[in-house]
């Protein structure tokens, strides 16, 4: 099966392995992932504001190109996926915002906002299926007490996202599940990191993950698993001691496709 | 800037209707930069509400909104309070010489693991 992909600026830099592990996993599943051609950037965040248009149209020319392959899109990282699905909201449901964007894209031809957009782990869940995966797993994950950091991007606006209840998530659970180990669940799961504002407010940064970190190990986690290399940073840099991975490193491992090279 | 056409606009570029706002607090107590906010979520509902704009204009509390949409999702009445933040933020750094990020500011923020998205986010933010 094949999809597009779309791995954004920083799993081409400092979030190499997110994107590695995603195309190596993919592919032992049975998945292939074709990256987009000439992406540009996502912009990092959506801006909400509805007269913002210019700094939307690369999202929307990422939509563009999954439409024009007649393929659906995936993405990796939290972010990426939060800008590209909101900027397809946008498309599909504010016909001023639309109709702005269209005539900025006059000649390249116009979008209608009908790409469908997957979250890497929404592939995991809907297309391959956990049951499909616990199947493929080589060797299991056992006696490992991981806790899956969701942050604030993958799940919210709930309304826009759509990909699980932003309030009481499971789909990383059952992931980690799926590949024998154990989930373990705390409050500042889908609670945000500091985010940008670690460019603003350091301290800010560091008492958010802080509060992330301490609540996680309080329940016994001895690994913290995202899909956000900026949630990774900041939580890497304000005192994990515990071991912060992409989820798709992890899987890789689960599924023995994760060789140990230093690139 | 007439503030009759500041309040209008800001309401239309967010496209919240701060009417909507029934003062029970929640975006406020879940927010997680409430410690840091000179003006907190709630606070700035019913300000763009009743037209008080500027004060918001210049506090920092435009900086520490870090639009994890925590407000938006626990909001019982729907009126999305971090997009109100997004469209008072903008209309403050879309003033000449307002933008509270430069690239000269980026190198003193540089560690060897900072990743890319944390600059271009910062700058989406924060510049125009």
């Amino acid at each position: 099966m094949k999809f597009s992909y779309f791995p954004g600026c920083t799993l081409k830099n400092k979030a190499k392995d997110l994107d590695r592990y995603a195309i190596r996993s993919a592919e032992a599943l049975g998945i292939s992932l074709e990256e987009i051609e000439n992406w540009q950037c996502c912009g990092g965040v959506f801006t909400t504001a509805r007269d913002e248009i210019a700094t939307k149209l690369s999202s929307v020319r990422i939509l563009k190109a999954a439409k024009d392959k007649e393929q659906d899109l995936i993405t990796v990282c939290s972010a990426c996926h939060n800008v590209v699905k909101q900027t397809n909201n946008a498309m599909q449901n504010d016909a001023e915002f639309s109709s702005k964007v269209n005539r900025y894209m006059a000649s390249e031809g116009g979008y209608d906002g009908s790409t469908t957009v997957y979250h890497y782990l929404e592939m995991l869940r809907d297309i391959v299926g956990f049951d499909a995966l616990r199947e493929k797993v080589v060797k299991p994950l056992s006696g490992k007490k991981i806790a899956a950091y969701y942050g604030c991007l993958l799940l919210r606006p709930g309304s826009v996202m759509k990909m699980d209840d932003p309030e009481n998530p499971t789909i990383m659970e059952d992931m980690i599940r799926a590949m024998g180990a154990e989930p373990v669940i705390y409050g500042n799961r889908n609670e945000c990191c500091g985010g940008y504002v670690v460019m603003e407010s350091p301290e800010l940064a560091k008492k958010k993950s802080g509060d992330v970190i301490r609540n996680a190990k309080a329940q016994g986690a001895d690994m913290i698993i995202t899909a956000c290399p900026l949630c990774k940073y900041n939580l890497m840099k304000n005192g994990a001691d515990v071991p912060v991975v992409y989820f798709t490193e992890l899987l890789a491992e689960a599924l023995g496709v994760k060789e140990d090279t230093n690139e | 800037m007439n503030k009759k056409y500041l309040r209008e606009d800001i309401i239309r570029m967010s496209g919240v209707n701060p009417k909507k706002c029934m003062r029970c607090g929640k975006c406020s107590g879940t927010c997680p930069a409430y410690d840091e906010m000179e003006y907190h979520p709630h606070q700035f509902v019913s300000m763009v509400e009743s037209g008080d704009i500027e004060p918001l204009l210049e506090s920092d509390s435009l900086y520490r909104c870090l639009t994890c949409f925590a407000c938006v999702e626990r909001c019982p009445r729907g009126v999305e309070p971090a997009k109100l933040i997004e469209a008072v933020r903008l209309t403050a750094i879309r003033r000449q010489g307002a933008n509270r990020l430069t690239p000269n500011d980026i190198p003193a923020m540089l560690d060897d693991e900072i990743p890319q998205q944390a600059l271009v986010s910062a700058f989406r933010k924060y510049t125009k």
